[in-house]
């Protein structure tokens, strides 16, 4: 009985806006949606989209890691500070982050990096979106540090191994799977990203205007076939990488 | 560390409370009496409270099957759960207004209103809960229902005393979460809500044109708003877990 | 309340946890099942318990077939070895529990709370959660709450399995006093043959999903029905067809008759007693246990070349 009603619910909530995916693209037909695709402004979307992600999950990545290494293995002062603002992200509106770096940055914002543009251009965008997925890297390694213990680590040190040798050979290997879950979840999100963007990037085709901006911007001006090509390219990423998370989850120990 | 953490993190949130003291302590409380922002917060708290009622209800069965319950294909579906993890929110709300909108293949018409926004959220927060309290149940020691069997509790009685107590923190950070992701969702509600204001307007919405069109201060009052109810949620997520478990330390 | 297991079979998966057992349990009685790992003590303990059904058979309480009754129903008390405690309520709490779900008035369950507690020697932990109990605690509080609701019979799963040494005699000492006094059907299972016979007036004795005989202590010890019971249930040393007991083998410095000569190749004094590990003349290695006083009247040590023979020995076809 449970069964069923979880069963039918998770159809209707889940499974029934996945499936419009294909069928849309399906009623749309698929050279209308590779046309879209391919338009210079689309390409240079996708383009822009990956080249953010590529910058903003190395940085959360090697973020994460000191970060959880620092909460789970050190004392310093702030401690519960620090875990809140690594944490604050998840439960943040992505359009209050964007605002914030908005005034941060703007006019009358406090930093100005001369001719530098931050705003509207792609180093705001980067800041933006490196801050909406600050924790996920972190999240991961921190409860799995905290389950492996040091005692492998001490037992290094008595070995003659030093601090950099440790981590190398002994921590990271520890906390591998933890950071590949991580910095797939932190893609994942990168790639998704759209409320602080929105706000911070001024949406400007062929400029600043990432995938999911476009996916907007098609809707907003009535191009269904392209607003769905799109679409269906992002849902496609995001299957595979469900698929790559589901594999990696027994390793990570998140069964 | 901790200087990667003020630039990217703690610097633009100083700025946006600064910002939104610009006109004084008068102006914030200008910009928070407003109608529009206040019927805009008003709908976006109501339906983020029953968004995370539903899923409290839901996300805990689901839970409990995806644990205890065998069925052909488990597996895919314990995947699928997050599925709103992975794919872009904007994508998320295209769908489900073609799901539920004109051209719907179901015939349901709710695109353009609050039974659409409650609906894209359900599918937005649907793994939180899910994900909070399936480690919890896994760890759940059976004998500990068995030992109430044995003394007398009829099934009922074993699942609201001694399984619910040991589940619910699992539980209450989930609906934390959910309820904060709620609040703040941007991506999948712009399309699909239509932005009415005063009917489907949320806050989030509201804040993004007072920043496009120039109010800097109104929007900055209200996000600022926002923001204290994301540290409350966080502070209230620690506070329940520590409270959850004080049994738990000698 | 005396319980029957008739003609009982259960299977997990192509696994025959038991075939085919039967054991009577006589009301008031205390009993033991013992044996090795995987013998399947526990799951006919759970079975009778309710926790698990059986694949046939029936289970047989004060005359009335159980076998279909939910564990609610059974006026069972059971004990678990890693304790089932109810981690989010008090001590005070979990001893409650069965009368606090079958509806007694408040004043009621804390008057047996109290009384309870004092029988376990909890005095001044009943607001304290398990967590801040120590393990031997923790079974006496499990042991109390399994008695609150007054069950026709107790059935306790390898009950000190999880304590150390000296907690465990205790308990086992506190275990047979609670009987002597309540008189309750109790069935605790062990692996432990020391326990067992220390505890318990009956034992059943089981091995791969048989029960291999069920009996008295001394009379288990002194009359074991095979080979495996007899090892199982003490030492023993096999000696041509028979199998004797250290101790029922006498010393002598001389052969005499059907004495074999052996050559003592370790003694040790464990307090009173001193153990031997004898080489018998054909290679077959043998324990030998004798009285402090007998080892030194006969003044042995290790190298020496004595002459052994059994004065008791049991022979098995």
């Amino acid at each position: 009985m449970r069964k069923t009603i979880a069963l039918s619910y998770l159809s209707v909530v889940l499974l029934g806006p996945l499936a419009m995916l294909f069928w849309r693209i399906w009623a749309e037909g698929l050279g209308k949606a590779w046309t879209a695709i391919t338009e210079p402004d689309t390409l240079h979307a996708f383009r822009l989209t990956i080249e953010i992600t590529a910058i903003a999950v190395p940085l959360n990545t090697i973020f994460g890691i000191v970060v959880g290494l620092a909460i789970v293995r050190r004392r310093f002062p702030g401690k519960g500070l620090v875990n809140a603002f690594v944490d604050l992200p998840l439960a943040l509106s992505p359009v209050v982050v964007g605002l914030s770096l908005f005034l941060l940055y703007g006019r009358t914002g406090w930093i100005h990096l001369g001719h530098v543009q931050i705003l509207f251009a792609l180093p705001a965008m980067v800041l933006a979106t490196v801050f909406v997925s600050v924790p996920y890297v972190a999240r991961e390694v921190i409860p799995t540090l905290r389950e492996v213990g040091d005692e492998q680590e001490q037992a290094a040190h008595t070995l003659g191994a030093s601090g950099w040798q440790t981590f190398w050979r002994i921590t990271l290997p520890s906390i591998r799977w933890a950071i590949i879950y991580g910095v797939v979840v932190t893609t994942a999100r990168c790639l998704g990203e759209y409320g602080a963007v929105a706000v911070v990037s001024g949406s400007i085709s062929g400029r600043t205007e990432t995938a999911t901006l476009r996916v907007q911007n098609y809707y907003e001006n009535l191009d269904q076939s392209g607003a769905y090509g799109v679409s269906l390219v992002l849902g496609l990423i995001a299957i595979v990488v469900l698929v790559v998370m589901t594999l990696l989850k027994p390793k990570e120990g998140t069964a | 560390m901790t200087t990667f953490l003020t630039v990217i993190v703690a610097l633009p949130i100083a700025a946006l409370v600064w910002a939104s003291r610009a006109d004084g302590v008068s102006g914030f409380w200008y910009w928070i009496r407003q109608p529009e922002p206040v019927a805009a917060l008003k709908l976006t708290l109501v339906v983020a409270l029953l968004v995370a009622l539903t899923n409290a209800v839901f996300g805990t069965l689901i839970a409990w099957v995806l644990v205890r319950d065998e069925f052909p294909g488990k597996r895919l579906v314990n995947a699928v759960i997050d599925l709103p993890f992975a794919l872009p929110t904007i994508v998320a709300g295209l769908l489900v207004l073609a799901l539920y909108g004109p051209d719907s293949p179901v015939h349901v018409h709710a695109a353009f209103t609050r039974a659409a926004i409650y609906l894209v959220l359900l599918f937005v927060t649907l793994p939180f809960v899910v994900r909070t309290v399936q480690p919890v149940l896994h760890e759940l020691d059976t004998q500990m229902e068995e030992a109430a069997r044995s003394l007398g509790a009829r099934e009922l009685v074993v699942f609201t005393r001694i399984v619910l107590p040991s589940i619910l923190p699992g539980i209450l950070s989930g609906v934390a979460m959910a309820f904060a992701r709620a609040v703040g969702e941007i991506g999948s509600i712009v399309i699909l809500s239509g932005n009415r204001p005063f009917h489907t307007e949320v806050a989030s919405v509201w804040i993004l044109n007072q920043t496009q069109s120039g109010n800097g201060t109104g929007a900055a009052a209200l996000a600022t708003l926002l923001l204290a109810i994301s540290f409350l949620v966080l502070l209230g997520v620690g506070g329940l877990r520590w409270l959850a478990t004080r049994h738990e330390r000698a | 309340m005396s319980i029957t297991v008739r003609n009982v079979t259960k299977r997990f998966g192509t696994f025959v946890a038991l075939d085919d057992v039967s054991v009577d349990v006589a009301t008031g009685s205390l009993t033991a099942l013992l044996g090795p790992s995987g013998s399947g003590k526990s799951t006919l303990l759970r079975i009778i318990a309710g926790l698990e059904t059986p694949d046939a058979g029936e289970i047989i309480l004060a005359g009335e077939d159980a076998t279909s009754l939910t564990p609610q129903n059974r006026g069972v008390g059971f004990v678990f070895q890693h304790y089932a405690a109810f981690k989010h309520m008090t001590v005070r709490e979990n001893i409650g529990f069965a009368l606090k779900v079958r509806k007694r008035p408040r004043a009621e369950i804390s008057a047996r709370v109290d009384e309870l507690i004092e029988l376990v020697q909890l005095k001044g932990f009943g607001h304290r959660f398990p967590a801040q109990l120590s393990g031997g605690q923790r079974q006496r509080m499990a042991l109390a709450r399994a008695l609150a609701a007054e069950p026709k019979v107790l059935l306790l799963d390898e009950p000190f399995g999880a304590l150390d040494a000296r907690v465990r005699a205790e308990l086992r000492a506190w275990l047979r006093r609670l009987h002597e006094e309540t008189h309750t059907t109790t069935v605790f299972v062990t692996h432990d043959q020391e326990e067992a016979m220390e505890v318990a007036d009956s034992v059943v004795v089981m091995n791969d999903g048989h029960v291999e005989q069920v009996a008295p202590p001394r009379v288990l010890y002194d009359e074991p029905k095979n080979q495996f019971v007899m090892s199982f249930v003490g030492q023993a040393n096999r000696f041509g067809e028979s199998w004797v007991r250290p101790h029922d083998l006498v010393v002598t410095l001389e052969p005499n008759g059907s004495t074999r000569e052996v050559l003592i190749d370790r003694l040790v004094h464990v307090g009173p007693e001193v153990r031997a590990e004898l080489v018998r003349d054909d290679g077959e290695r043998l324990d030998l246990q004798l009285s402090r006083d007998e080892a030194d009247r006969l003044e042995l040590a290790a190298g020496q070349i004595v002459y052994v023979k059994p004065t008791r020995e049991r022979v098995f076809d």
